[in-house]
């Protein structure tokens, strides 16, 4: 066995307790598709092209709300903007790789891929094949994630929509923020994203989502200059 | 339509995670864009759970009488003692289900 496939296949393990979550996010990202009538290749080519489970669960709430492509491709966009951070994490360790490479790491640099590879990368500051452990682990999850859709997309069809599994949508979000609106900065940020969002959600194209995020931002960013900001 | 919606995401998601791999940084960002940063996922989801749980299908507000109020609530209550995805997801069906089909 060599040195590279054992990295590999080290990235693949380290990366399992992960995906705990990412099995039912997906089968929900699946339901959803279909009982939103996008039909099966539509959703299963969206976890492959997208391969973002938040944004892609945002994607099609906004789609069928009747978003048009500018207000759904850039709050995708703003729902994805902690990749940046995540990319700055990882560009200091693939600088002697290929082009070739930084494009298919990228492609696989998920939040759970991200958390166990920088982790093991910090811990090999001189290996030179220690990159084939992001792809070990971007696969797995990428992998775990496209079988998920289809669960979810086979599902789909029998689930009675009598159900409301759409409600699934806005309960795995609050889900994703749970841990962090238990700080009252965060509770704030939240507070004023969802009311911005009612108050604004009749604006034309839908554009409320943006004017929403904004504001939340623009919060946080108060907020970063008091003393309720917290590490 | 939705095709090219759908490549314009995917290509936006791919650039936010190839951009500064692409340019070397890192960095970039100064600590207080970084924490900035750190608010996203507080600052956008919420556009998204209130409307679905606060606005019935015609846009209009509704408190009272709306399952997926309190549905929302057991979630929000589950996900706060367990901060467990599984439970907050399921106990906000749950309920949401048990109102619909039992009350």
């Amino acid at each position: 066995m060599n040195i590279q496939y054992k990295i590999f296949s080290k990235g693949c393990l380290d990366v399992i307790p992960l995906l705990i979550p990412v099995v039912p996010f997906g089968v929900i990202f699946g339901v959803i598709g279909i009982e939103s009538g996008l039909g099966s290749t539509v959703t299963f080519l969206m976890s492959i092209i997208i391969f973002a489970g938040s944004s892609q669960l945002a994607f099609v709430q906004l789609f069928t709300g009747g978003a048009t492509t500018p207000v759904i491709v850039s709050s995708v966009a703003i729902v994805n903007s902690r990749h940046f951070l995540y990319s700055a994490v990882i560009a200091q360790y693939l600088t002697k790789v290929k082009l070739f490479w930084k494009i298919v790491l990228s492609y696989f640099l998920t939040d759970q891929a991200f958390i166990v590879s920088q982790k093991y990368f910090k811990q090999q500051p001189t290996n030179k094949d220690r990159h084939y452990h992001l792809l070990g682990s971007g696969f797995t999850l990428w992998f775990v994630w496209q079988l998920s859709t289809i669960a979810g997309i086979v599902l789909g069809e029998f689930i009675p929509k009598e159900l409301n599994l759409a409600f699934a949508v806005p309960l795995t979000f609050i889900s994703l923020i749970i841990v962090d609106i238990k700080k009252i900065d965060h509770l704030i940020v939240a507070i004023t994203s969802g009311v911005f969002a009612i108050i604004f959600f009749n604006l034309p194209l839908r554009t409320y989502i943006i004017v929403a995020a904004a504001a939340g931002i623009l919060v946080a960013y108060g907020l970063s200059h008091t003393k309720l900001y917290r590490k | 339509m939705i095709w090219t919606t759908l490549i314009l995401a995917g290509l936006v998601t791919f650039f936010t995670r190839f951009s500064m791999i692409a340019l070397l940084k890192k960095d970039y960002f100064s600590p207080r864009v970084k924490i900035v940063l750190s608010y996203v996922p507080s600052a956008v989801f919420p556009a998204i759970i209130f409307p679905a749980v606060f606005l019935n299908s015609t846009g209009q507000l509704v408190f009272l009488d709306n399952p997926k109020v309190l549905a929302a609530l057991a979630a929000v209550l589950v996900g706060y003692l367990t901060e467990s995805v599984i439970a907050t997801i399921l106990s906000g069906l749950g309920v949401l289900w048990l109102l619909i089909f039992f009350i």
